[in-house]
C-alpha cells in the first residue's frame, strides 16, 4: 500500500537519510530511558539493537512506533518530523510503521484475521471481506494456513502467535518494520526460520528493519548495522564489519555474550534500572 | 495398656478400650454425638414454637394465603384491591421488588460503566469528579442514602395544584411523577407477543449473520435489519389490533391528580438510592477490569494508530468483561438483596407486604420463609444467568 502523499513528502535533499533519529530523550519520572539517542538509516537497511536489559531498547522502538511520546528530540522520516506530530497525524504515522511487540500483544478478543487486518478495517482501507482475504494472504506469507484465520489467539502456540504478530506488523506494508525480540523464547530452528521470513519480506518491499534482540549471533550474522545501547545511551553504532575496526575489546566481548555492559558505565546508577 | 497396644498382630481379640482408643472409631462417635446435638436443638426449637403457636391459637401452614388481605397497597403492577387474597398481595410485593431490582441493575450497570471509565480518563477534572462520586456514595450506608433521597424527592417538587409540566401531560409533584399511558387494549397484548417473537427472530438472524461474516467476511446490516424486524412486527400487531389511540392523561381533579401512571416518590427514592450506591461498586469493578487488561494491548492498539475510544470499545472492554463479570454478579445480587431496605421508606416491596401480612395473621414463620425463599430464588436465577453469560464471554483456553 502506498500513501497518497508519498510523493509530496519526498525529501528536498536527496542525500539526507530516510530515517533520522536526532537527540531523542524519553524520561519516566526521574529515570532516563533514552538519553539523547541519535541514529540514521536508509531505506531497506537492517539494524539490530543490542544491549543488556533496561538499556532502553524497547523504549526506543515504542517511541518510533508512536506508543510513547518522546520528551524531546526529532524522528524524521523522509524529512518529516513524526515525533512532533499531533494526535491527528498519528494515523498517518502508523501507516508507515509496523511493530511486533515482545509479548506479541495480540488482541485476545478478536479472531486471527481481524487481529491481522484490524488497522486496515478500522481506518476504512478495506471492507471486511477484502480484509479477510488480505489476512489469509498475509498469514500465508508468515507460514500459517487459511484455517488459522478463524481461530483466536488463545488457540495458537507461542511460535504461531509470533507469526500472527509479524503478519499484523506487515499488514499495512510499512516502510519501517520494528521488531521487539522476534525470536525470544523460540527454539533455534524456528528462530532461524522466522529471521529468514523477515529477510524475505523486508527485501521484497525494501523495508527498513529495526530489531531489538538479545541473540548476539543472529544480530551479527543477519543485520547490516548494529547499535549497542546501555542505560539509555547509544554506546556504539556502526556497520557489522566495522566492529573489528573499532577494536573495542569490550564490545567484542559483549557480542560474544561474555560481558554484560560497558565497564565505564556499569558502576553508575545501578539502582535506576526500572525500564525494560 | 500401652503394652497391649504395642503388641503386634491381631492374635488377641480387641477389648472395648482398644476400640475407644482407635482414631477412626472415635471420629465416628464424635460425629454421632454432634449430629445428635443438632437434632436435639432443632427439635427443641420446633416443638417450642409449635407449642407457643398452639397456645396463641395460631394454626400453622400456608392456608392463610387464600384469605382476604383487607389492606391496601399504594402501588401495584397487577390488579389489586383490599379484597384480594394474601397470595395476590405477596405477588404484588414480589413484582414491586423485581421491578425496582431489575431497573436498578440496568441503570447501575450503565452509570457504573461510565464512572468506571471516567476514573481512568486522562482529563484531570473528569478523573477527580468520578473519584469523588465513587468515594462519596460508596462510603455512606445505603439505608441512609434511601432516607436522603426520600427526604429530598418530595421536597423538590411542588404540590399537585402547582404541578410542574416539563413535557406536555407529564406532571411532576411531591406525590411523584405522573406520565400519560395508553388505555388498555388487546392491541397492546398483540404488540407484546409480536415484540417477543421479533426478538427471537432477530436472535437467529444475528447468529446467521455472524456465521456468514466469519465464513465470507461479508457484513450484514444487522442493526438495521433488527430495527426493521422489530418495528415492522410490532407495527403490524398494532394495526391488526385496531390501532387504538386513546390515552390516559393525568389531570388535576380537586386536590389530587387522577389518571396517568404514577411513579411514586418511594419508588424513585429506592431506585435512585440503590442505583447510585451500587453504581459506585460497578464503577470500581469496571475500572479494575480495564486495569487488568495488559498494557501491551493499549500499546499494540496505539502502534496501529487507533483512536483511544476505538481501542477502548473494541479491544479493551471486551477483554475486561471477562474479569469483571463475576464481581459484577456479586453487585447485582447485592442490589437485589438491598432492595429489601425499601421497607424503610414505605415502598411496598415484598418485605413490606410480608411484614403487613405477618402482623395481621401472625404467620411469621411462613411469611419469613416465603420471602427468604423468594430472595434465594431471585439470587439463584441472577447467578445462573450471569454464569451463563460468563461462560459465553470467557476466553476459551487451550
Amino acid at each position: 500500500m502506498t500513501l497518497p502523499n508519498d510523493t509530496a513528502q519526498s525529501p528536498a535533499n536527496a542525500t539526507s537519510p530516510f530515517l533520522k533519529i536526532k537527540d531523542l530523550v524519553k524520561k519516566f519520572g526521574d529515570t532516563i530511558a533514552l538519553d539523547h539517542v541519535s541514529l540514521s538509516l536508509d531505506r531497506g537497511q537492517k539494524m539490530a539493537v543490542i544491549g543488556p536489559s533496561a538499556a532502553g531498547k524497547s523504549v526506543l522502538l515504542k517511541c518510533l512506533a508512536g506508543v510513547y511520546r518522546a520528551d524531546s528530540g526529532n524522528v524524521l522520516i523522509d524529512g518529516v518530523n513524526i515525533a512532533k506530530s499531533s494526535d491527528n497525524n498519528q494515523e498517518n504515522w502508523a501507516d508507515r510503521i509496523g511493530m511486533l511487540f515482545q509479548q506479541n500483544a495480540l488482541f485476545d478478543s478478536l479472531p486471527i484475521w481481524q487481529n491481522v487486518c484490524f488497522q486496515l478495517i478500522e481506518n476504512g482501507t478495506l471492507g471486511r471481506k477484502q480484509a479477510k482475504d488480505r489476512a489469509v494472504e498475509l498469514l500465508g506469507l508468515v507460514g500459517l494456513d487459511a484455517d488459522s484465520a478463524l481461530l483466536h489467539p488463545s488457540d495458537l502456540s507461542g511460535g504461531m502467535q509470533k507469526r500472527v504478530g509479524i503478519a499484523r506488523a506487515i499488514a499495512n506494508s510499512p516502510e519501517i518494520l520494528l521488531l521487539d525480540n522476534p525470536t525470544a523464547g523460540l527454539d533455534p530452528v524456528l528462530s532461524n526460520h522466522i529471521e529468514n521470513m523477515i529477510d524475505t519480506i523486508a527485501r521484497k518491499q525494501n523495508t527498513t528493519v529495526i530489531t531489538v534482540t538479545n541473540d548476539m549471533e543472529i544480530a551479527q550474522k543477519r543485520y547490516d548495522f548494529l547499535t549497542m545501547m546501555h542505560e539509555g545511551k547509544v554506546y556504539w553504532h556502526g556497520k557489522r564489519d566495522e566492529i573489528s575496526a573499532a577494536q573495542n575489546d569490550h564490545l567484542a566481548q559483549m557480542l560474544k555474550g561474555s560481558a554484560q555492559g560497558p565497564i565505564s558505565m556499569r558502576t553508575r546508577n545501578r539502582g535506576q534500572h526500572l525500564v525494560a | 495398656m500401652s503394652k497391649t497396644q504395642q503388641a503386634p498382630g491381631g492374635v488377641r481379640s480387641k477389648g472395648l478400650a482398644d476400640y475407644l482408643n482407635d482414631e477412626n472409631v472415635r471420629a465416628v462417635i464424635y460425629q454421632i454425638i454432634a449430629i445428635g446435638l443438632v437434632i436435639l436443638a432443632g427439635w427443641y426449637l420446633v416443638s417450642n414454637t409449635l407449642d407457643n403457636l398452639e397456645r396463641q391459637n395460631i394454626s400453622t401452614g400456608f392456608g392463610f394465603l387464600d384469605l382476604e388481605a383487607s389492606f391496601g397497597i399504594s402501588e401495584s403492577m397487577i390488579d389489586y384491591t383490599p379484597k384480594s387474597t394474601y397470595a395476590t398481595a405477596l405477588l404484588v410485593g414480589l413484582l414491586n421488588t423485581v421491578k425496582v431490582a431489575f431497573l436498578g441493575i440496568v441503570l447501575c450497570t450503565i452509570i457504573g460503566t461510565i464512572f468506571g471509565i471516567a476514573r481512568l480518563s486522562s482529563n484531570w477534572i473528569v478523573r477527580k469528579l468520578a473519584a469523588i462520586y465513587v468515594e462519596t456514595f460508596r462510603n455512606i450506608p445505603v439505608l441512609l442514602q434511601l432516607f436522603f433521597w426520600y427526604a429530598i424527592i418530595p421536597g423538590a417538587f411542588p404540590a399537585a395544584r402547582n404541578a410542574l409540566e416539563p413535557i406536555p401531560d407529564v406532571l411532576m409533584t411531591n406525590r411523584g411523577i405522573y406520565i400519560p399511558v395508553p388505555v388498555a387494549d388487546n392491541a397492546y397484548e398483540f404488540m407484546g407477543i409480536a415484540a417477543i417473537l421479533a426478538l427471537i427472530i432477530i436472535y437467529f438472524v444475528k447468529k446467521w449473520a455472524d456465521k456468514r461474516l466469519d465464513a465470507t467476511g461479508q457484513p450484514f446490516p444487522i442493526v438495521w435489519a433488527s430495527v426493521g424486524i422489530f418495528a415492522g412486527l410490532v407495527l403490524v400487531a398494532y394495526l391488526a389490533g385496531g390501532a387504538p389511540t386513546a390515552m390516559d392523561i393525568p389531570e388535576l381533579k380537586g386536590f389530587n391528580i387522577r389518571g396517568g401512571y404514577n411513579i411514586s416518590p418511594e419508588f424513585l427514592a429506592v431506585l435512585i438510592g440503590l442505583t447510585v450506591y451500587t453504581s459506585t461498586y460497578v464503577a470500581e469493578v469496571v475500572r479494575s477490569g480495564i486495569e487488568a487488561v495488559p498494557s501491551g494491548q493499549w500499546e499494540a492498539a496505539d502502534s496501529l494508530g487507533l483512536k483511544r475510544s476505538v481501542s477502548l470499545r473494541k479491544i479493551i472492554l471486551p477483554q475486561s468483561m471477562r474479569v469483571a463479570i463475576p464481581p459484577l454478579t456479586n453487585q447485582y445480587l447485592n442490589l437485589t438483596k438491598n432492595s429489601s431496605l425499601a421497607v424503610a421508606v414505605g415502598y411496598p416491596d415484598l418485605v413490606s407486604v410480608s411484614n403487613t401480612t405477618m402482623n395481621q395473621t401472625g404467620q411469621a414463620i411462613e411469611a419469613i420463609s416465603i420471602y427468604m425463599a423468594v430472595y434465594l430464588g431471585l439470587s439463584l436465577i441472577t447467578s445462573l444467568f450471569m454464569n451463563w453469560f460468563n461462560n459465553k464471554m470467557a476466553l476459551v483456553e487451550r
